[in-house]
C-alpha cells in the first residue's frame, strides 16, 4: 500500500490525479506528490524504520509508489561518515560525509530512478528511458535491467569512457546523440512527446524526484534521529537540494526529530552556475547558461528547480558558491587524500564550495555541517588523471627501490624546503 | 495545432526588439505570455505558442538565428547528469 494522496501543483496549488504528468495544465507549475501524513504518522516510528531492510525501502512509507512494484538493488542507507581530517583541514569541528558513491551504480541517482522505476511499473510502462550526461544513464541502465524492463538511454557522443561502458555494461539500446547540449536537450523533448516509455526526469518527475528526500531521512536517522546545522549540497537542477530541505521538515512533521534549523547550502561549478549566479545576484530568477566545466553531472544550464533551490537558501539562512575547474580538481584529491574517498567531478565541487564558504566565514567552525558526496570517481578518471603523482618505475630489485624511493623523498624535501 | 511552452531568454541589446510582436504576425503562429520579467540588463518570458508544429519551429528557429536563447519552459533541461 502507498501513502501518496495526489499531485500538487507548485505554484497554484491545483490538484491532480496520480498520473505520469509533470507539469499545471494553468500554471505550468511543476507537480509534487502529496501524502495522507496523518495516515503516515499512525504506522512510522523510530522503531519500525529501524527495523527496515539496509536500503531506501526502509522508509516505504514515505515513497510515491506501492512497495508491491519495487525494484530494490540496494540502493540506499548509504554511510555518514566523521571526516575529521578533512574538518581539521578546513578549520570545521564537526563535519560529516554522506557516502553517496557506494549505491549500486556509484552515484546517488539510483535513489531517485529506484522510485521511479518501481512506479513505472506501477502504472504499466514496459520501458524505461532518460537523458544523460552519465550518473543517470548508469542507472536506468541497471535497475531496468534488474527489473527485466527495456531501457533506451540517451547520451552525448563525448563522454567519458567509465560512463560509456558503464551504461553499456547492462544492454539497454544506448543512443549517443551527435551536436551540442542543447541539441540533446531539445531531441530528447521531442522523443518524450512521441513515445509511451516512462522518462524517468519528464513525464515521471515528479515520482522520480522524491527519491532525493531519502538523503535527509538517512542523515537524521544517522545522526541520532537530529537535523545537522548546516547541509552542503551541490546543485545541477536543484531538485536534489530542495528535497533535502523536504525530507527533515517531514521528519519533523511526523514526529520523528526536531523542528529542522538547519541552514542549506548548494555547490556549482563557475562554469555552469546559473543558481549561484542568481543567489549572488539577490534574485530568484536565474538566466539559463550554456554548461562549460569539467563536472559533467552538475551541467544544467536551465535549472528546472532553480527557482524553488534559491526560495529554500533564502528560508532557511543559508547560501551558494561556485568552484572553478582547478579548484574542483584539488576539491577531488583533497577530499581522496584526507578521508579516502575518490569522488567524481562533482564531488570535487561540493568540496571546494565547502572551503570557500568556510573561508568567507558563511559557515561557522562550530556549526555541524554534512557534506553530501554524490557519485564516485572511478566514472571521471580522465578529469584527475593528470593530476596525481608519478609512480615510481623500478626493475623488480630491492637496491633500485631503494634508490628510487630516496630520490622521491630528495624531490619532496627540496618542493617542501623551496615552499617555506 | 499543437502547443508549445518556452522561455526565451534575451541579453541586453535584443532587448528592445519586438520579438514576440513579430513571432505572431510574420509566422502563423498565436502567441501567449504566461510570465516574464524584463530588466535593463536581462529580459526572458515565458511564452505558450499555438500553432502548426512546423510552424512552430519555423519561428523559433528565426528567434534563436537572432540570438535569442530558447529553452522548454516547464521542464528546464531534461538531460541530467
Amino acid at each position: 500500500m502507498s501513502y501518496e494522496s495526489a499531485l500538487r501543483c507548485r505554484e497554484c496549488g491545483r490538484e491532480y490525479p496520480l498520473d505520469p504528468i509533470f507539469s499545471c495544465e494553468f500554471c505550468f507549475g511543476p507537480l509534487e506528490v502529496d501524502y495522507d501524513y496523518e495516515a503516515i504518522g499512525a504506522v512510522i516510528s523510530r522503531e519500525s524504520i529501524a527495523a527496515g531492510p539496509p536500503t531506501l525501502w526502509r522508509y516505504a512509507e514515505l515513497l510515491p509508489c506501492d512497495p508491491a512494484f519495487r525494484v530494490d538493488i540496494g540502493t540506499g542507507y548509504t554511510p555518514l561518515l566523521r571526516a575529521r581530517r578533512l574538518g581539521e583541514a578546513l578549520g570545521l569541528e564537526r563535519l560529516w560525509l554522506k557516502n553517496d558513491t557506494v549505491n549500486p551504480s556509484w552515484s546517488f541517482k539510483d535513489r531517485v530512478v529506484s522510485v521511479a522505476i518501481s512506479r513505472a511499473r506501477q502504472f504499466g510502462f514496459e520501458a524505461m528511458a532518460c537523458a544523460s550526461t552519465g550518473n543517470l544513464a548508469n542507472s536506468v541502465a541497471a535497475h531496468a535491467a534488474s527489473a527485466g524492463m527495456e531501457a533506451f538511454v540517451f547520451i552525448p557522443d563525448d563522454l567519458e569512457q567509465g560512463k560509456v561502458v558503464g551504461s553499456a555494461i547492462y544492454a539497454p539500446t544506448l543512443v549517443m546523440v551527435e551536436g551540442s547540449y542543447d541539441d540533446v536537450n531539445r531531441l530528447c523533448t521531442e522523443l518524450s512527446g512521441t513515445h509511451r516509455w516512462a522518462f524517468v526526469n519528464i513525464n515521471v518527475r515528479p515520482y522520480y524526484a522524491e527519491g532525493s528526500r531519502t538523503l535527509a531521512y538517512e542523515v537524521a536517522e544517522q545522526l541520532g534521529w537530529r537535523a545537522p546545522d548546516h547541509a552542503v549540497v551541490p546543485m545541477a537542477s536543484g531538485s536534489l537540494f530542495t528535497k533535502i530541505w523536504k525530507g527533515f521538515q517531514e521528519f519533523a512533521r511526523l514526529g520523528l526529530i526536531e523542528e529542522p534549523q538547519t541552514r542549506m547550502s548548494g555547490a556549482q561549478a563557475a562554469g555552469c552556475s546559473p543558481i549561484t549566479t542568481a543567489y549572488r545576484e539577490g534574485s530568484l530568477n536565474f538566466v539559463p547558461q550554456k554548461p562549460d566545466t569539467i563536472a559533467r553531472s552538475l551541467a544544467i544550464g536551465n535549472p528546472a528547480d532553480g527557482y524553488y533551490a534559491l526560495k529554500t537558501m533564502e528560508e532557511t539562512g543559508g547560501g551558494a558558491e561556485m568552484a572553478s575547474d582547478p579548484e574542483i580538481v584539488e576539491g577531488v584529491k583533497l577530499l581522496a587524500e584526507t578521508e579516502g574517498i575518490f569522488t567524481e567531478s562533482a564531488g570535487g565541487v561540493t568540496v571546494a564550495c565547502l572551503k570557500r564558504m568556510v573561508e568567507s566565514g558563511h559557515i561557522r567552525p562550530d556549526e555541524e555541517t554534512v557534506v553530501f558526496i554524490t557519485g564516485a570517481g572511478l566514472k571521471t578518471v580522465e578529469a584527475v588523471a593528470e593530476e596525481t603523482a608519478e609512480p615510481l618505475r623500478i626493475p623488480a630489485d630491492a637496491s633500485a627501490f631503494d634508490e628510487a624511493l630516496a630520490a622521491r623523498l630528495a624531490v619532496v624535501a627540496g618542493v617542501t624546503s623551496e615552499g617555506s | 495545432m499543437a502547443t508549445k511552452r518556452v522561455r526565451l531568454t534575451f541579453e541586453p541589446d535584443l532587448i528592445k526588439e519586438p520579438v514576440i510582436y513579430r513571432l505572431g504576425r510574420e509566422f502563423a503562429l498565436v502567441t501567449n505570455i504566461r510570465m516574464a520579467d524584463v530588466d535593463e540588463s536581462v529580459g526572458w518570458v515565458v511564452l505558450e505558442l499555438e500553432g502548426k508544429p512546423a510552424e512552430i519551429e519555423r519561428g523559433l528557429g528565426w528567434a534563436r538565428e537572432l540570438g535569442v536563447r530558447v529553452d522548454d519552459a516547464t521542464l528546464g533541461d531534461v538531460v541530467e547528469g
